[in-house]
């Protein structure tokens, strides 16, 4: 269940953002997620309900991005899809290969909600 | 309070041993030492602002309230990989070897320990870091062959993080040009997500768990540089083909080394303590 873990990184990096910019509140959050970065969607959406608790991100609208995995095959230089981490290249088979996409991770933007001063 | 990280009071502990009376067991004989692992440093990465305003979201708050789009592109786990590097930094200094044995529970990570502590006493100097949920069972062991060792206690935590590892060797004080063994809470996915600033991470399997392991949580393989099959002396009695184990690993990890060990017979221990030797002496001289 390291999803929990996850989630509550994101509201700490949140957080910090949050009150560095000084935001009443954090509307909405675009993450970018790798299918090959051992995040489980459900066992996220389950810890996302829990960890953002009483958090600036409590209300906010989240929006995820799956990002397909690609690798690169290091005999041949192939570019392929990668569905699991042990697919060979289609081409020569190899596994030697290189991940280039998939193993993403990232908070892509947050929306904050400011106070306006009139 | 933490200074590094201003971390108070939370979940994991670490439960430090009197290292002066290392053969006096009793898990209530250590000061608990309580801090919070979610921390709050002060790292920033550059980071762009958008300052266009859009005043059609949050039609609720639209009124007294602005919208404004900051662009992180912030990894999630960058404070997790900059201890991490701080980690690494410090052992690298101390030419301390760290190793982060990771697996299932009961593939038989403390007994490998026991006997590597207890075989190599007399060439190379130990450290551990025991990481399990509760219990200082494992550290109990540990010191019982005259290494120092401290327990993380994670409470529900799944796996360490280079945190807790942080603390934890800021307790041990490991010696310089020694080996430290950290062993992480027995679980085959949270872990490899994390790193701690090993040098090596090493996976154990053992023979009763199936060959088809690695297919099934490819993540602990692609991320260890080595792999322990554990249990040998137990191939008779069970379906488990060690060929196709390294086959299945390989698929994921061609770069893997594999030793094939008993702990109980002493099968195989001797390739794995040359390849500790080897990695140890390579780190003093170079």
């Amino acid at each position: 269940m390291h999803e929990l873990s996850i989630v509550l990184n994101i509201v700490e990096i949140v957080e910090k953002e949050a009150f560095k910019a000084g935001a009443e509140s954090v509307s909405a959050i675009e993450l970018d997620i790798g299918k090959l970065s051992t995040i489980e969607p459900a066992a996220f959406e389950f810890a996302w309900k829990h960890g953002i608790r009483d958090s600036v991100l409590e209300m906010s609208q989240l929006k995820m991005n799956y990002i397909s995995g690609r690798g690169k095959c290091s005999e041949c230089d192939t570019l392929f899809e990668m569905n699991e981490l042990y697919d060979p290249c289609p081409e020569c088979g190899s596994f030697f290969s290189e991940i280039m996409e998939g193993k993403e991770m990232n908070i892509k933007s947050i929306r904050i909600e400011e106070r306006l001063e009139t | 309070m933490c200074i590094t990280c201003g971390c108070g009071t939370d979940s994991a502990q670490i439960v430090k041993k009197d290292r002066h009376h290392k053969h006096s067991h009793g898990s209530q004989n250590g000061e608990l030492h309580s801090h919070d692992h979610h921390h709050h440093h002060d790292h920033e990465a550059p980071h762009g602002h958008d300052h266009s305003h859009s005043h059609t979201q949050n039609e609720t708050r639209q009124h007294n309230t602005e919208s404004r789009m900051i662009h992180l592109e912030k990894d999630i786990l960058h404070e997790n990989a900059l201890l991490a590097a701080r980690n690494r930094g410090y052992l690298d200094a101390k030419g301390i070897l760290a190793i982060n044995l990771v697996s299932s529970p009961g593939s038989g990570k403390t007994m490998l320990l026991e006997r590597t502590l207890t075989d190599l006493n007399e060439e190379l100097m130990f450290s551990v870091i025991e990481g399990d949920q509760q219990t200082t069972v494992d550290a109990d062991r540990i010191e019982a062959t005259g290494t120092n060792a401290v327990q993380i206690n994670t409470g529900k935590g799944c796996h360490l993080d280079a945190h807790m590892v942080m603390h934890a060797i800021r307790d041990l004080k490991p010696a310089e040009e020694s080996v430290l063994f950290i062993e992480n809470v027995g679980n085959l996915v949270c872990p490899s997500m994390f790193d701690l600033g090993e040098n090596e991470r090493v996976v154990i399997i053992s023979v009763t768990e199936g060959d088809d392991k690695p297919l099934k949580y490819p993540d602990m393989f692609l991320t260890s540089e080595s792999c322990i099959i554990n249990k040998i002396d137990l191939l008779p009695y069970v379906p488990f083909d060690c060929d196709k184990l390294i086959e299945n690993a390989k698929k994921i990890n061609p770069n893997l080394t594999f030793f094939q060990v008993s702990c109980t017979t002493g099968e195989g221990l001797d390739s794995w303590y040359d390849w500790l030797r080897e990695c140890s002496s390579g780190l003093k001289n170079g």
